[in-house]
């Protein structure tokens, strides 16, 4: 008796369930279509993969030379639009002879805090080896990494977290 | 005056008794054992001299209420309401009416006495089967008035071992970094509390980033990182003295440090010309050995609690996974392959697991692995959490967690929780600020 009774209570609650599951599955569609579209438009213009390509928190070193390269998520490879930036800071740093920069990496926040440490150690480097390959002597340049320590947006969301990716040329006298 | 030497001077364990009550800690426990903590008796002497000494009103209910917190946070007992108590602590301390604790369903009972002995503390207690009606403890021990914290936090361990027939871990402390301000600007000092979370205190002004502070095995040591002068390098700082010092001074980076088991090397990670390897410093003779030689990141090293071995994290496979090697380097063998992205590896006080920060589809988990990968089990999920450590006794481990923050920039913490290895018992430490980065030390009492 007292199975029969559990069996008949399951089969009611698997009914009710389907049709939440159903429900369920419609709304989460609907939400799916929607978010596609928002992040689409959001992240159009401003990053490329997962690469910021924005400017709204790059500063500038002199007129044209912008100071910072943004990286891909756990990369540390320079994009084209990260060589075309150092190479412009190299020619600058041609001209100003007497200029000496601090390269600090950063990583965003969504890494172990070692791992980052030694992340942004690495893309810092890669910015300075670039520099070098355009005749900029490893004396006048140095790596300081900060890894997720100091970001630059405070946001948790996939945009700011592009931004904090980067290498910032800091100008040390 | 930090190590405080407690005599022991009165012991009646009953050698050998029958086993009688047990709790089993191996496995969830959803029935915490109920034990009744009466408070310890105390006489109008000595509580007048207490209250002058301590500012406390009555010392003997506030020992009980520490060892009476610590059983509840531990997940394992469950004190019971002391308004049911029907008798009076000083004739239950002498000899209990078993009756009487079994009718409000107590399994155990602790009692005990404290006195104003010759400007000390002395306090003895008594650990008692109700069922059973017998006495399963009994210790006294003397100490400075001002250590009356710690002497909670010893019968707890002592209840514990007889309980569960394992180690305590609550006469510890936690080292970690207290956080405030912005996320752009964190502000950043060392900072030491008991086990429970009192007596806390800030070790560094924040002038300078600190990071990853760990205890030496003496927990009188303490290695770390700090940004002093813009030069990420690894200390050491002596807990008593104040006394800091640069071990790390290398051309680049050094960073995640840690102690040798024994407390005679630090490892550490060493970066320059954006490759990380592993490096030991002898702190005796200040001899550096390089223990790996890969141009992938290595970092996060842990020592085998016997010292033969090392686990690291190394993304040599093209992502972070976590690894083993001998301690001079060799025999280096990857042992995460789950799905995902392995970090902070650390080996277990007990040997046989180690525990870990795993990044999956977007999710962070504390898990547990025993030390050739295999039987890999996640505690706990959450949006950001990382960097367990363990508790002396291997059951227990304390990480921090940070919560998501909102487009406009609200809404960031970052708190120190813990969880049993059972996956049970999550639980959050209260700091006074935010806070991350938690070591736990040794047993401070042996």
């Amino acid at each position: 008796m007292k199975c029969l009774r559990i069996r008949n209570i399951d089969q009611g609650a698997i009914m009710k369930l389907n049709k939440i599951l159903k429900n369920a599955f419609l709304i989460t569609f609907a939400c799916l279509a929607l978010s596609a579209c928002a992040t689409s438009k959001k992240t159009s213009g401003q990053m490329q993969g997962d690469v910021y390509t924005g400017t709204d928190t790059v500063e500038y070193l002199a007129s044209g030379v912008p100071d910072r390269v943004f990286f891909a998520t756990n990369e540390s490879v320079l994009t084209t639009a990260s060589r075309e930036t150092l190479r412009k800071q190299a020619a600058w740093l041609r001209k100003n002879s007497k200029i000496t920069i601090v390269l600090e990496g950063h990583a965003d926040e969504r890494g172990t805090r070692e791992y980052n440490l030694a992340l942004g150690e690495r893309r810092a480097n890669a910015a300075k080896d670039y520099l070098m390959t355009y005749g900029i002597s490893s004396d006048r340049i140095s790596v300081l990494s900060y890894g997720k320590e100091r970001p630059v947006d405070s946001g948790s969301n996939p945009l700011a977290w592009s931004k904090n990716r980067r290498s910032v040329s800091v100008k040390a006298n | 005056m930090f190590r405080i030497f407690f005599f022991f001077f009165l012991i009646i364990c009953p050698i050998k008794a029958i086993a009688l009550i047990e709790v089993d800690i191996t496995r969830g426990n959803l029935n915490p054992l109920p034990i009744a903590v009466s408070p310890l008796s105390i006489d109008e002497k000595s509580k007048e001299s207490f209250k002058k000494i301590l500012n406390k009103e009555n010392i003997g209910l506030e020992i009980s209420s520490v060892v009476e917190k610590n059983l509840k946070t531990s997940g394992l007992f469950n004190p019971l309401n002391k308004d049911a108590f029907l008798q009076a602590p000083d004739i239950a301390n002498l000899k209990p009416r078993f009756e009487d604790w079994n009718l409000i369903k107590a399994q155990a009972l602790i009692t005990g006495k404290v006195n104003f002995d010759k400007d000390k503390l002395r306090v003895e207690f008594r650990l008692w089967d109700v069922l059973a009606g017998k006495e399963m403890m009994a210790l006294a021990f003397t100490t400075v008035p001002s250590n009356w914290r710690r002497v909670g936090h010893i019968i707890t361990d002592k209840v514990y071992e007889r309980l569960t027939g394992e180690k305590g871990y609550f006469d510890t402390r936690i080292i970690y970094v207290a956080e405030e301000g912005p996320k752009t600007r964190r502000i950043k000092k060392l900072a030491i509390m008991d086990q429970d979370g009192a007596n806390n205190k800030f070790l560094t002004l924040g002038n300078e980033l600190v990071l990853t502070p760990r205890f030496n095995p003496t927990s009188q040591m303490v290695t770390y990182l700090s940004y002093f002068r813009n030069l990420p390098r690894v200390y050491l700082l002596d807990i008593e003295t104040g006394m800091q010092e640069v071990v790390g001074d290398f051309p680049g980076m050094t960073f995640a440090p840690r102690f040798s088991p024994d407390g005679k090397k630090i490892i550490m990670s060493f970066a320059k010309d954006g490759n990380s390897d592993i490096y030991t410093m002898d702190l005796e003779n200040r001899i550096v050995e390089k223990i790996t030689n890969h141009p992938s990141i290595d970092t996060s090293p842990s020592y085998s609690p016997d010292g033969k071995y090392i686990c690291f994290n190394s993304d040599r496979s093209g992502y972070q996974q976590i690894y083993i090697m001998k301690s001079d380097g060799s025999n280096v063998k990857r042992i995460s392959f789950g799905k995902g992205l392995y970090g902070t590896p650390v080996w277990s006080p007990r040997g046989d697991l180690i525990a870990f920060t795993k990044l999956h589809k977007g999710k962070f988990y504390i898990g547990v692995m025993r030390t050739d990968g295999s039987g890999e089990r996640l505690l706990t999920e959450n949006f950001y959490q990382e960097a367990p450590s363990w508790s002396p006794n291997g059951r227990v481990l304390i990480f921090y967690r940070e919560t998501k923050t909102t487009d406009d920039g609200k809404g960031f913490s970052a708190k120190l929780w813990s969880i049993d290895l059972t996956g049970y018992n999550e639980r959050l430490v209260n700091t006074p600020t935010d806070a991350s980065d938690p070591s736990w030390s040794s047993l401070l009492s042996n």
